[in-house]
């Protein structure tokens, strides 16, 4: 850390235009790093130290197990479908919430994040109780002969849910920023709505869309409160990843509760670096052309 | 969608009035089912054995246990994290270093990592067999499945929000006023309450909100390292689950019930800090028209 300061302050004296007069880089840097070490870093060499611990035939063992396979697909799948609808509901809600005005708008806006604010705990036995059987919408599906509680589709609405404001919050400032001229010169010439939409709109849109699709399947891989409840965790059918790693935790088995949140960390992990270098690659296009 | 031609009277996507009031019926159609009726069931729920049984559900000894443990978690939580996310974002927006997007990207971890690995990590750790916990225990301390651990990953789980809404702000304000008041001579603490504070203060309270929401609904991390002791390490989402589990579904509604009018509060607030932010906004804008004419 000394040497980059150094490094630092000597570029600094050179370029006078950048000369560095605030206060506070050592205090702030020093701060945010001890911080970051001791609640981050340092559990996360726990993690990486057990794993390396138990051997690679037992990690193999482990994380190859059928019913953690399973419980992969089943991951992976409810995030994918439940993240693909939250990229169309996103773009309707986005699209309805800038582009007019209407009784009850603000409200609407703010009922957006809701899935954020409400504890996850309180989202599944809601959801649980709503679409089991006997509830409100469990009664209308079950006469369609649609049983969602208790079965996969549950997880992914529950995955659906929480993740619901990514979409809306990433898309709506895109939106709200996009210059019209292009899309009246379209209109003004004459092409439909939706050729306009998909011409000149989508291409703008697209980065934001498809970053908020990503954050929001990032985030369903790792939801567990509200999932648990209306699942059905059954072994092999409904039994989410994170669920495993509780399942193990139980039975006090922390070798493999750790090869398998190795697997999880190290999956979130890839798909976080993989927006972020998505968003700053994306972000630059944008300046560069304005 | 039409392909039929418009008349130039309609200038952007999206305006004739079908297309306008399908999208906005399609929407709060949506809407209602996904995020209005579950909101409402929630109060339903909590009060199908009639007020009551509610009341009395929520004087339950466990229950107000649980509601304390809760409010002592955030009121622990949101200090730390609103001191960490004040020094994060003053370090990566008003200097620059190397590392410093590395630094931006580690702050992110715990959005994305699952709750229950969060929870694991500090098990592994702090646990009677981790290396620090084994250390820790011989001293007769104990952090995990007691409140200090409970503490300890709601502090994890919620360290990025409040440097997620000030990084940008921040970013964009620049770094000119701050400057100018240190060349006329202000010490760093006055820089900040003056000069800093000022500006950044409602995404500041809007970065409290949410550490606190999340804090106080955290489940998943939670449960890994309470130990769900009834009484003693519940907190209120844990307490949900327990009664829920015990078929005691209307005091578990009810203690829902308390949680999900935080997260109406918590909106609520949201709402009036974006207004505020507008309303200021427009009031430059108004200001610096006049002085341009």
């Amino acid at each position: 850390m000394g040497k980059y300061m150094a490094t630092h302050l000597s570029a600094a004296e050179t370029r006078p235009r950048h000369k560095r007069v605030l206060p506070g880089l050592s205090l702030s840097l020093g701060t945010s790093l001890l911080f970051i070490s001791l609640i981050l870093l340092l559990p996360m060499s726990g993690l990486v130290m057990q794993s390396v611990d138990m051997g690679w035939d037992r990690y193999w063992q482990v994380i190859s197990d059928e019913r953690v396979v399973a419980s992969y697909k089943v991951t992976l799948w409810a995030a994918l479908i439940a993240s693909v609808f939250n990229g169309f509901f996103g773009l309707l809600l986005a699209w309805v919430l800038v582009r007019y005005e209407f009784p009850g708008r603000r409200i609407l806006d703010a009922l957006v994040d809701l899935p954020f604010a409400l504890p996850t705990a309180v989202a599944g036995i809601t959801l649980a109780t709503l679409y089991a059987q006997n509830g409100w919408y469990g009664e209308i599906l079950e006469s369609l002969g649609l049983k969602v509680a208790y079965t996969p589709w549950g997880i992914v609405l529950a995955m659906a849910f929480t993740s619901i404001p990514f979409v809306v919050r990433t898309v709506q400032p895109v939106l709200e920023e996009l210059s019209p001229e292009e899309e009246e010169a379209g209109m003004t010439l004459g092409a439909s709505d939706w050729s306009v939409f998909r011409r000149v709109i989508f291409p703008a849109l697209w980065p934001a869309l498809m970053t908020g699709i990503a954050l929001s399947f990032t985030r369903s891989l790792g939801e567990f409160g509200a999932v648990i409840f209306i699942a059905g965790n059954m072994p092999y059918v409904s039994e989410i990843t994170s669920l495993m790693i509780f399942v193990s935790l139980q039975e006090f088995d922390f070798p493999a509760a750790s090869a398998i949140a190795s697997v999880v960390l190290m999956a979130s992990l890839v798909l976080l670096f993989a927006i972020n270098i998505w968003q700053a690659r994306y972000l630059r296009r944008l300046h560069g052309r304005s | 969608m039409s392909s039929s031609k418009h008349s130039s009277s309609q200038l952007r996507v999206g305006d004739s009035p079908l297309i306008k009031w399908l999208l906005i019926g399609l929407t709060l159609f949506l809407t209602t089912i996904l995020l209005v009726v579950p909101l409402i069931a929630i109060f339903q729920q909590a009060f199908v054995e009639g007020a009551a049984h509610y009341f009395n559900s929520l004087i339950e000894a466990d229950t107000l246990h649980a509601i304390g443990l809760t409010l002592v978690v955030a009121a622990l939580t949101v200090p730390i994290n609103l001191v960490f996310g004040v020094m994060l974002a003053w370090a990566v927006t008003r200097f620059e270093f190397p590392g410093r997007k590395i630094l931006m990207t580690l702050m992110d971890i715990p959005f994305a990592v699952s709750p229950v690995v969060a929870g694991l990590l500090y098990l592994l750790l702090y646990g009677n067999n981790g290396w620090i916990g084994s250390w820790l225990y011989d001293q007769d301390i104990q952090l995990m499945f007691a409140w200090p651990g409970i503490v300890m990953v709601t502090v994890f789980v919620t360290c990025p929000f409040v440097a997620r809404e000030l990084i940008p702000l921040m970013q964009q304000q620049g770094r000119e006023d701050e400057e100018a008041a240190v060349i006329l001579g202000a010490s760093g603490w006055q820089l900040f309450r003056r000069v800093t504070l000022p500006n950044i203060k409602w995404a500041l309270i809007y970065g409290v909100i949410l550490t606190n929401a999340r804090a106080v609904g955290e489940f998943g991390a939670v449960s890994v390292v309470s130990g769900n002791i009834r009484g003693e390490t519940n907190t209120l989402p844990l307490l949900v689950q327990a009664q829920y589990e015990d078929y005691q579904a209307a005091a578990a509604f009810a203690s829902a019930s308390l949680l999900a009018m935080i997260a109406l509060l918590t909106l609520l607030l949201k709402a009036f800090i974006e207004w505020r932010q507008e309303r200021s906004l427009k009031i430059e804008a108004e200001k610096e028209r006049q002085v341009t004419q």
